[in-house]
């Protein structure tokens, strides 16, 4: 189990450093220290193991947040619980910066001492934390509260109290995708996935049962109608939900039925990689003039309904290390040649469906007596469209309130689908 | 930036520096830097011209880019062609940006040299020394063939100025050490040696530094700039400390001038020309006699820099080691430096004692120091200063105060740093063991060593005081004592159980009488530890305890009982298994006889060099001047050397390894001493009599005597003694295999007369061949031995085999064993008394009749007169073949029985077979030099008749027996026989051939020998004839 956690500044001076177990010593501090932040070559594992001791880290801006073990951990443990921190920090306070960890120190002990025991994970959700750790100064709170947060905290559903009451029963659904590409320069796929999470935010009254349905394959030929209301279904390859889902449901008959907590969570990630819609296509052309010249020739294609906009695209052109001039000329959108990144932006705020857009750079060189040839990373992307590329549709969501008496039909659902790009490569 | 003076602006440098100082992160300043580059790349695109500025400005920020630990691709050229500025600023960076950056670029390198060249040959000295320093610093072997010629012109030209001559004197320096064979002497060379004159002192202390390099490399070319140095060296040191203005530094005068002119001095003997050397030594005497003068200042810099030239001084009076009263004083001040407030002066002095304790004139007086130096050992707070207060006390260590610094030095080692107490330990164990009068007190101090610091002392040091227990006599009751009653503490150290099993097990019935430390005592006694230590202690403890079971046949049932409880016949180290199986069985099946000789004492260690001396040395290492000053000084002074100090050299030369180091290190693979084991022999000393009953307790004799030995060897058996137990293992298994005469006794006797030494060292699973090569194999050599017909002629009974009985009436029975190396051979010679009265005046001596003189030494040693009833006698004959013969020498035998005097006389089966060593080869092989040996005297052929059943089994064995290798799958008839060896004598080696083709249906033999030597083959083929 994790034996201590420590937060550093960019420096690498420590600003929270919490031990759980004995067998972390102090020295385990510089050794994360010397051997990470301040390494001679940049440490690119988020799992480095110094004398037989493990250290797990995120880097969050400039802060550095590293778990430390001496044991044999699950390591996907230990990362969910570092991210579900940073969550939980920015909830409290929001941006994780060096300013804000160093206001809220005692604030983040005390988180500490809550969501990790003797190096266990515990409650760490937000809304229930929220009850009992609060900011503002200590509130004396009666005999009644507290064993009600008592019971609630140690209770069956620890993430939801009862009593909450709103005027309007709203909920809103967001999909968000993010897509993964690498594609060769002849446009054959060499990998592709969609990585997606479902959030959800809800304010509703009382205990609410809620049902989720999606055009999850399983779920569909199950039922039997496949396809047949025009909705395709998707073949989702793994999953994971929130902690209020009840899973022996969803491994018995592949609903999803849970009782959310108030507010804002996350009520599913998952993943797929079969029928993937890529939003856009590049197709590169580059060419070398001499020893001196390089001519490069980017065409987009975007592919998806017209009648959508694609929006926040940036295209972003790896330039060789020599370079020492560059021309650009494009049709749509602005680029520029970017000296600090070796690389030509171009930027196009929004662009409609089946459309295409082209650029063309001379880029000049410096001749070197560096024999060593340009590697031409890949062409990045970057985008947002407003569906969902793995073509995850939500079928329905149904609230169910036996006590109060309001029905599924009075609350009101929102539903967004975003799909941006993750890594979205095209070698050239 | 060094570049960047106040009023040379390069703004752009200064705005960029300060960017990437205020980057908040790496990526930050990554990104910066990136754009940078990017910048100058522009800049320098090759259709702008850019002004000499802004290339400064921009090659500078590559630099500064460079030394941030960034790749730079680019920028060399616009370098390059700032070296041919006329400014002094833009020139200096070109040259600082090529020092830095450059690597051999084939097509810079000449644009390079060539701006180098002009600024050389310019007559502006500020170019000359920017070109000299880039040289320098480059110091690539480019520059070295460009500019090896061109740097001693510049240096030795009567116009170049004081500073250039400075620069070319310390570039050439440099060129010397990266290339010294492209630095070549030359005429110049007398003219450097003059700058030793030049007015200006830092030219001199360039060129010192210089002469003092190549003085090392030609040391004749040089040998002029003794007196120069002195001259020069005697005129720094009367000068007052203001004569010398810039050159006197807290109020000593040019103190690196003169430290590296007395490093120069130190390159050569004493000079030989009087007055130079009273110069020198007056010299050395004001250095002493301002070290005692109040010091001018209280800075540290004043002191550093007096101490400085003094402490050179003194290594030059060391190195002189001529001038006993320069040593007894620089002996003298050093010992008041050992109470000095500065750790550093502590350790120098201490460190330059060491040297001067091994110098004869200065010993006594360095001994004087003994008690400060104890008191620094044990007061001393630096480590480091400590570990010299130890070499120091090695150093000055002799017979006179060994009992003092050992047991000084043993104290210490209670307390002393663990990174320091591995050499303690040698160095005592040395010390006491060099110094030793009185072996007890050596016997002591090694015992103590173990229960103070046990995890230090290494196999050497135990086993070397297992050498030496065991070739002093006087010793060994004494050291049973002093063992049994150290193995009385509760908790003792691994190796003191070592020590103690060992020397329990050898020498425990000295101390049996007492009835505090019974056999059975000190077997419980070492039983209670035994669960405590690792495997290979309990190895030795299990040899242990089989000797105890000779040495007191009282505790024979208490120790078989150990040795039978489950713990060790069924323990998982099969090394631990075996011993416990072999020693009980051994136990319970040998007679006491057999047990004495089989357990009988360690003959004694041969005398070598200590093996710890060989260790300390190996950890010194290399680097450490110490044993080297010791050699050079025991060539210096080899008609005048102290007895004392002489010993630790003269060891160190005489002799190689000791046994044990023998054992341990690759050395094993030498050849082999020939040094026969008196353990086997002795108890193969019943073997020829008693042949077939011998076999049964023969198996489980030949099985320990492997692991019995051990106890000596290494406890870690190296990948080398396996490789080597390897090799055993097939000469062991192969053999037996096959080999159906050759009695048991024979195969081991081959073995350990091959490998004497070796044969200790196989571990267990060697001893586990021999078993089960043996077992299956024992009733086929039965078998073989009861085919042999008994009416054979003794001569022709021993061709094909080394040992048996060779003569045997009612009175008297002889038996033989005996063993050969190629054209040496020692037989032993068995005489036993039948009877039950004593033979008198008991006589044999070898007789080789005529033409076998010259033929056939053989040398018997003296036996004893009389042989007791009953008893055996034994006598060793060495032979050494000197050329091919054919008669057998002769034994004579006399003696006097119940008053009558008896007369034998037997041949003595000394056949030329004997000095055969097989020879294995190819088919191809074969055939190829059977064709060579074509002519027809060379080849002997013979049809005979069988004389007994044609046997392939016994055939093979008896060609095996003769000698020969036996070739398998050479001829294409599987049942002829090849085979081929060659014959050793002193004067030639003579290759044989054989072939044997059987007819069985005929019962007829053809036997085929080709040799390159007539008689030879004529005379083996007689030999081998007769045994089929």
């Amino acid at each position: 189990m994790i034996g201590g956690l420590f937060i550093y500044n960019h420096k690498g001076e420590v600003l929270i450093s919490r031990v759980y177990r004995d067998d972390i010593g102090r020295n385990a501090v510089d050794a994360f220290r010397v051997n990470v932040i301040h390494a001679r070559q940049q440490v690119r594992s988020p799992v480095t193991n110094i004398a037989r001791t493990s250290f797990f880290h995120v880097k969050r801006s400039n802060i550095w947040l590293a778990a430390v073990t001496k044991q044999n951990v699950n390591a996907a443990m230990v990362f969910e619980f570092l991210y579900k921190m940073c969550d939980v920090m920015t909830a409290y306070f929001g941006k994780i910066s060096e300013e804000n960890i160093k206001n809220n120190f005692v604030l983040i002990y005390e988180l500490l001492d809550e969501i990790l025991d003797f190096g266990y994970p515990q409650n760490s959700e937000t809304g229930a934390l929220k009850t009992f750790i609060t900011q503002t100064g200590i509130k004396s709170q009666s005999k009644e509260e507290q064993s009600q947060i008592t019971s609630q905290v140690t209770g069956q559903i620890g993430w939801r109290r009862e009593g909450i009451k709103y005027r309007r029963n709203e909920l809103f659904l967001d999909v968000l995708e993010s897509v993964n590409l690498l594609m060769s320069p002849q446009g054959q796929v060499l990998s592709a996935h969609v990585s997606g999470r479902v959030v959800m935010k809800s304010y509703l009254s009382g205990m609410p049962e809620c049902k989720f349905g999606m055009n999850d394959k399983i779920v569909i030929d199950k039922q039997g109608k496949g396809g047949g209301n025009g909705c395709q279904s998707i073949a989702i390859d793994d999953c994971t939900f929130h902690q209020c889902v009840r899973l022996s449901k969803f491994d018995a008959e592949r609903s999803i039925s849970f009782i959310p907590p108030d507010g804002e969570c996350e009520l599913m990630r998952y993943r797929t990689t079969k029928d993937i819609i890529l939003p856009f296509r590049v197709i590169p052309l580059v060419r070398e003039v001499g020893r001196t010249k390089l001519e490069v020739k980017v065409v987009i294609k975007s592919n998806f309904k017209p009648s959508l906009l694609a929006q926040k695209i940036e295209v972003r052109i790896p330039t060789p290390l020599n370079t020492s001039g560059v021309q650009v000329i494009c049709m749509k959108g602005k680029a520029k040649y970017k000296a600090s990144e070796n690389a030509i932006v171009w930027k196009i705020k929004r662009m409609a469906g089946m459309k295409e857009s082209q650029i063309s750079a001379e880029i000049e060189l410096l001749p070197t007596n560096d024999k060593k040839k340009w590697a031409r990373p890949p062409i990045s992307m970057n985008f947002e469209v407003p569906f969902a590329p793995s073509g995850l549709k939500v079928r329905y969501l149904k609230v169910f309130e036996p006590k109060l008496n309001y029905s599924d039909h009075d609350v009101i659902k929102w539903v967004r689908y975003i799909g941006r790009s993750g890594i979205y490569e095209t070698r050239c | 930036m060094p570049a960047v003076s106040k009023g040379d602006g390069m703004r752009g440098l200064a705005v960029f520096i300060s960017d990437i100082r205020n980057c908040k992160s790496k990526e930050a300043e990554i990104k910066r830097i990136n754009k940078e580059l990017a910048n100058i790349r522009s800049k320098f695109k090759g259709d702008k011209a850019l002004d000499g500025y802004s290339k400064k400005k921009y090659v500078c920020k590559l630099l500064f880019i460079f030394l941030l630990g960034h790749d730079i691709d680019f920028g060399h050229m616009e370098a390059v062609n700032l070296l041919s500025s006329n400014k002094y600023t833009e020139k200096q960076i070109g040259y600082l940006f090529i020092s830095v950056l450059v690597n051999s670029n084939s097509d810079l390198i000449s644009l390079i040299n060539n701006a180098i060249k002009n600024d050389l040959s310019s007559r502006n000295p500020t170019f000359m020394n920017l070109a000299l320093h880039c040289i320098a610093n480059v110091g690539s072997r480019e520059m070295a063939e460009a500019f090896a010629a061109e740097v001693p012109r510049i240096l030795v030209a009567g116009d170049t100025m004081d500073s250039v001559k400075q620069s070319a004197a310390l570039c050439l320096l440099r060129l010397n050490r990266t290339s010294p064979d492209l630095v070549l002497m030359g005429e110049w060379t007398a003219r450097v040696v003059h700058l030793l004159n030049d007015q200006h002192l830092g030219v001199v202390t360039a060129a010192t530094s210089l002469i003092t390099t190549l003085a090392q490399k030609s040391p004749e070319d040089f040998k002029t700039s003794v007196s120069l140095a002195v001259a020069r060296l005697s005129r720094i040191v009367s000068s007052a400390s203001t004569d010398l203005q810039d050159y006197t530094y807290y109020f000593v005068a040019a103190p690196w001038l003169s430290v590296k002119l007395l490093r120069l001095l130190q390159c050569y003997p004493p000079p030989e020309d009087g007055a130079i050397r009273g110069r020198l030594t007056e010299c050395l005497e004001t250095i002493l006699n301002k070290a005692q003068e109040p010091p001018k200042s209280k800075k540290v810099q004043h002191s550093n820099a007096k101490n400085a030239v003094l402490f050179e001084a003194i290594s030059l009076i060391i190195h002189h080691d001529s001038e006993p009263t320069l040593l007894v004083r620089a002996c003298n001040q050093l010992g008041q430096f050992l109470q000095h407030r500065e750790t550093n002066l502590r350790y120098l002095a201490l460190e330059s004692m060491c040297t001067l304790a091994s110098s004869e004139f200065s010993h006594e007086a360095v001994k004087t120091h003994i008690e400060t130096v104890i008191n620094a050992l044990k007061s001393e707070r630096d480590v480091s200063v400590r570990q010299r207060a130890v070499d120091l006390l090695y150093a000055m260590c002799d017979r006179s105060n060994a009992k003092q610094i050992v047991a000084e030095m043993l104290s210490y080692l209670e307390t002393a740093d663990y990174s320091i107490r591995e050499e303690i330990v040698l160095k005592v164990a040395i010390l006491a063991e060099k110094y030793a009068v009185d072996y007890t007190w050596y016997v002591d101090t090694i015992l103590n060593l173990i229960r103070f610091a046990g995890d230090y002392v290494s196999d050497e040091v135990w086993y070397r005081v297992i050498q030496i227990v065991i070739n002093r006599d006087e010793v060994q009751g004494y050291a049973a004592k002093t063992v049994f009653e150290a193995l009385q503490a509760p908790a003792c150290h691994e190796n003191l159980v070592k020590v103690g099993g060992y020397i329990l097990g050898e020498f425990g019935n000295l101390i049996a009488g007492d009835s505090r430390s019974s056999p059975l005592i000190q077997f419980d006694l070492l039983h209670s530890k035994f669960h405590l230590c690792s495997v290979p202690t309990r190895a030795l403890l299990l040899s242990a305890y089989i000797k105890f079971i000779n040495l007191f046949p009282e505790v024979k049932g208490t120790i078989q009982e150990v040795l039978r409880s489950d713990s060790q016949l069924r323990n998982a180290d099969v090394e631990l298994q075996q011993r416990a199986v072999e020693y009980l069985r051994l136990s319970s099946i040998a007679s006491t006889d057999i047990l004495a000789t089989v357990l009988e004492e360690m003959p004694p260690f041969p005398e070598r060099e200590s093996s710890i001396l060989a260790k300390l040395k190996r950890k010194k290492g290399p680097g450490n001047l110490h044993p080297d000053l010791d050699e050079n000084r025991k060539e210096r002074s080899a008609n005048g050397g102290t007895a004392d100090h002489s010993s630790t050299t003269s060891n160190a030369k005489s002799s190689p390894l000791s046994f044990v180091g023998d054992l341990l290190a690759p050395a094993s693979t030498a050849p082999p001493t020939n040094r026969p084991r008196p353990v086997s022999s002795s108890y193969l000393l019943q073997a020829p009599l008693t042949p077939i009953p011998l076999q049964a307790s023969a198996v489980p004799v030949l099985l320990s005597a492997g692991p019995l030995f051990q106890v000596a060897a290494s406890p870690t058996p190296s990948t080398d003694l396996l490789g080597l137990g390897s090799t055993i293992t097939t000469q062991n298994s192969a053999p037996p295999a096959s080999k159906g005469t050759s009695l048991l006794v024979d195969v081991f006797s081959e073995n350990i007369a091959a490998f004497p030494v070796e044969t200790p060292v196989a571990v267990g699973p060697v001893a586990d061949e021999n078993f089960s090569s043996f077992l299956p194999n024992t009733p086929q050599v039965a078998y073989a031995n009861a085919t042999l017909p008994i009416a054979e002629e003794p001569e022709d009974k021993f061709v094909c085999k080394n040992n048996g009985v060779l003569y045997e009436n009612q009175l008297l029975q002889i038996g033989l064993k005996s063993e050969f190396r190629q054209n040496l051979g020692r037989m032993y010679v068995f005489f036993g008394n039948k009877t039950s009265t004593q033979f008198m005046n008991f006589a044999a001596s070898v007789v080789c009749q005529d033409t076998l003189q010259a033929q056939l030494n053989v040398h018997a040693k003296p036996a004893d007169p009389t042989v007791d009833g009953g008893a055996q006698l034994q006598q060793i004959l060495n032979i050494e073949c000197m050329s091919d013969f054919v008669d057998a020498p002769v034994l004579n035998i006399q003696f006097r029985y119940g008053g009558t005097l008896q007369n034998v006389a037997v041949k003595l089966p000394i056949t030329l077979n004997k000095f055969f060593q097989p020879t294995e080869m190819t088919s191809q092989d074969f055939f190829q030099r059977w064709k060579q040996l074509g002519a027809p005297q060379q080849e002997v052929q013979k049809i005979f008749k069988a004389k007994h059943s044609m046997d392939t089994e016994v055939t093979k064995a008896k060609i095996m027996g003769f000698g020969a290798a036996l070739l398998d799958g050479v001829d294409p008839n599987p049942s002829n026989f090849v085979g081929a060896g060659v014959i050793h004598t002193k004067t030639t080696q003579v290759g044989c051939l054989l072939r044997l083709e059987p007819n069985t249906q005929a019962q007829m033999y053809r036997l085929t020998l080709r040799t390159s030597r007539d008689t030879v083959s004529q005379r083996l083929c007689d030999l081998l004839s007769e045994q089929f």
